[in-house]
């Protein structure tokens, strides 16, 4: 089928020509999700405060841009400036933690000013998802109702693109995006100290707890920092999306969403 | 409660001074630091024109001196939460040296432990409520962040209180010659009036004056 023509319907003879993987085993265990895996391959993006290339725990990064504004347009550029806080390196080095071999991506949307984030988020995911990143972390979110169709039309390309959104989900009385999109993963914090320990929830639109409390995360000038929040819940669930696309690079988001369901450690994931 | 009622409480809410909206203010700030037995607790509101954030009310470390002291909305972890729109706690900032250099710089005093939740209204973040060094015998949990974040929306009501009044006032003073000492007298004889009809009538005449300040 030509890529020009959107497969709208399908016809009698060319039902060959979509023929799926079916490789999947009786049951899905963690072993078959992310046994041996390292993450080798993935591509990961930090959409926050840029990165810390040189930390020991981020472990340099395979690229770096910042979004900025060009007068009332946004641009991407190339990131000579790390991390102007500290929290984009937290979420990397998490995600390194866990996918070790996957390759870090830094995209810097905050940093210059309160003013006009939303724009620079929009941007900043726009890039991730046009780079083809299999995985955009976003530990972070926005509560502007203008921003919040195009960011929604925006998870959806990425869904359908096999970018996998992971977003971390916050408890405040005020509607936030993107997080409560169901073509992103959304996640809370449990108050375990495993970071293999994920819950899938019944009740959404929060859909994972991941380990978000109390740990120790790489911070600015190549230390670490104790730290408590959804943020860093977020890249927990990323980097185990790393492992599980280093083992199964051709999963949908869909798929993957239920790879993790099927494997939380209350759906017996653990044993 | 009666449409009189809404139209009294909204003229008097209006009406109501700078010092009552602080007052307020410092009431929730005494209040959050008392609750996580911290040692300061404040509130920023972010002004939007400059895209700082400003000290509008703090009890403990810093009280009555940092009021009106400003900095960058978004290169501090107080920054980092409003833009983000995400509650962060961090448990020791001293391991970060350009941190402490930053708070021993611009306010003296460099604590060691942050909980800081974003102010939001309708769909606007409009400031922080930081809650610092309260006792680090044990991790800050998961019904706590729920507990801070309930009281960050009360912070986030009374902090726009004090910005919906500042901006009131601003319209007032910036509008024709006179129209802040009528809106004043009608306060007063509003507040005189015995018969509902009076009360108002008296409100009708604010609203005028108000529609041409528009």
């Amino acid at each position: 089928m030509s890529d020009l023509i959107p497969a709208w319907s399908l016809t009698a003879d060319a039902v060959d020509s979509i023929a799926l993987p079916a490789s999947w085993p009786d049951r899905v265990t963690r072993d078959w999700a992310i046994g041996a895996s390292t993450g080798a391959g993935v591509d990961v993006c930090i959409l926050d405060s840029g990165v810390e290339a040189s930390h020991p725990l981020v472990g340099g990064l395979a690229s770096s841009v910042a979004v900025i504004f060009d007068g009332d347009e946004t641009r991407v550029v190339p990131d000579d400036e790390g991390d102007v806080c500290g929290h984009g390196t937290a979420c990397a080095g998490i995600v390194r933690a866990l996918a070790p071999d996957c390759r870090v991506h830094s995209v810097r949307v905050l940093g210059s000013g309160a003013t006009g984030t939303g724009d620079l988020i929009l941007a900043g995911l726009r890039h991730a998802i046009d780079e083809g990143h299999r995985i955009v972390n976003l530990s972070l979110s926005t509560t502007k109702r203008k921003f919040a169709e195009l960011l929604h039309e925006l998870a959806d390309d990425a869904y359908f693109r096999r970018t996998v959104l992971v977003a971390s989900a916050h408890n405040m009385p005020v509607e936030s995006y993107p997080w409560r999109f169901a073509s992103v993963i959304s996640v809370g914090s449990h108050e375990e100290a495993d970071p293999l320990t994920w819950y899938a929830n019944p009740d959404p639109p929060v859909e994972f707890f991941a380990r978000g409390i109390d740990l120790d995360v790489a911070w600015l000038g190549g230390g670490t920092m104790r730290c408590t929040g959804n943020s860093f819940a977020a890249p927990h669930i990323a980097g185990l999306t790393a492992l599980v696309l280093a083992k199964h690079p051709d999963l949908t988001p869909f798929q993957l969403k239920s790879v993790l369901y099927l494997t939380a450690t209350n759906a017996g994931g653990a044993a | 409660m009666s449409d009189e009622e809404r139209r009294a409480a909204a003229a008097s809410g209006l009406l109501a001074s700078e010092e009552t909206h602080r007052a307020l203010l410092q009431s929730i700030v005494d209040t959050a630091r008392a609750i996580f037995h911290a040692k300061a607790a404040s509130v920023f509101l972010l002004d939007d024109d400059a895209d700082e954030l400003v000290f509008e009310a703090v009890s403990g470390e810093g009280e009555g001196e940092l009021i009106g002291m400003r900095f960058p909305s978004s290169t501090g972890l107080a920054g980092w939460v409003l833009v983000t729109r995400q509650p962060l706690v961090v448990d020791d900032l001293k391991a970060d040296p350009r941190h402490a250099r930053q708070a021993a710089e611009s306010t003296g005093y460099v604590p060691n432990a942050l909980v800081g939740v974003p102010l939001l209204v309708d769909d606007a973040a409009i400031g922080v409520l930081s809650v610092l060094d309260r006792p680090l015998d044990r991790p800050f949990s998961t019904a706590e962040m729920d507990l801070a974040t309930l009281f960050a929306n009360q912070a986030a009501i009374g902090l726009d209180l004090l910005r919906r009044g500042r901006r009131a006032r601003a319209l007032l003073e910036g509008g024709e010659e006179g129209a802040a000492a009528v809106v004043a007298r009608i306060a007063a004889l509003l507040d005189r009036a015995d018969d509902e009809g009076d009360g108002l009538r008296l409100l009708e005449a604010l609203e005028r004056v108000l529609r041409r300040l528009d």
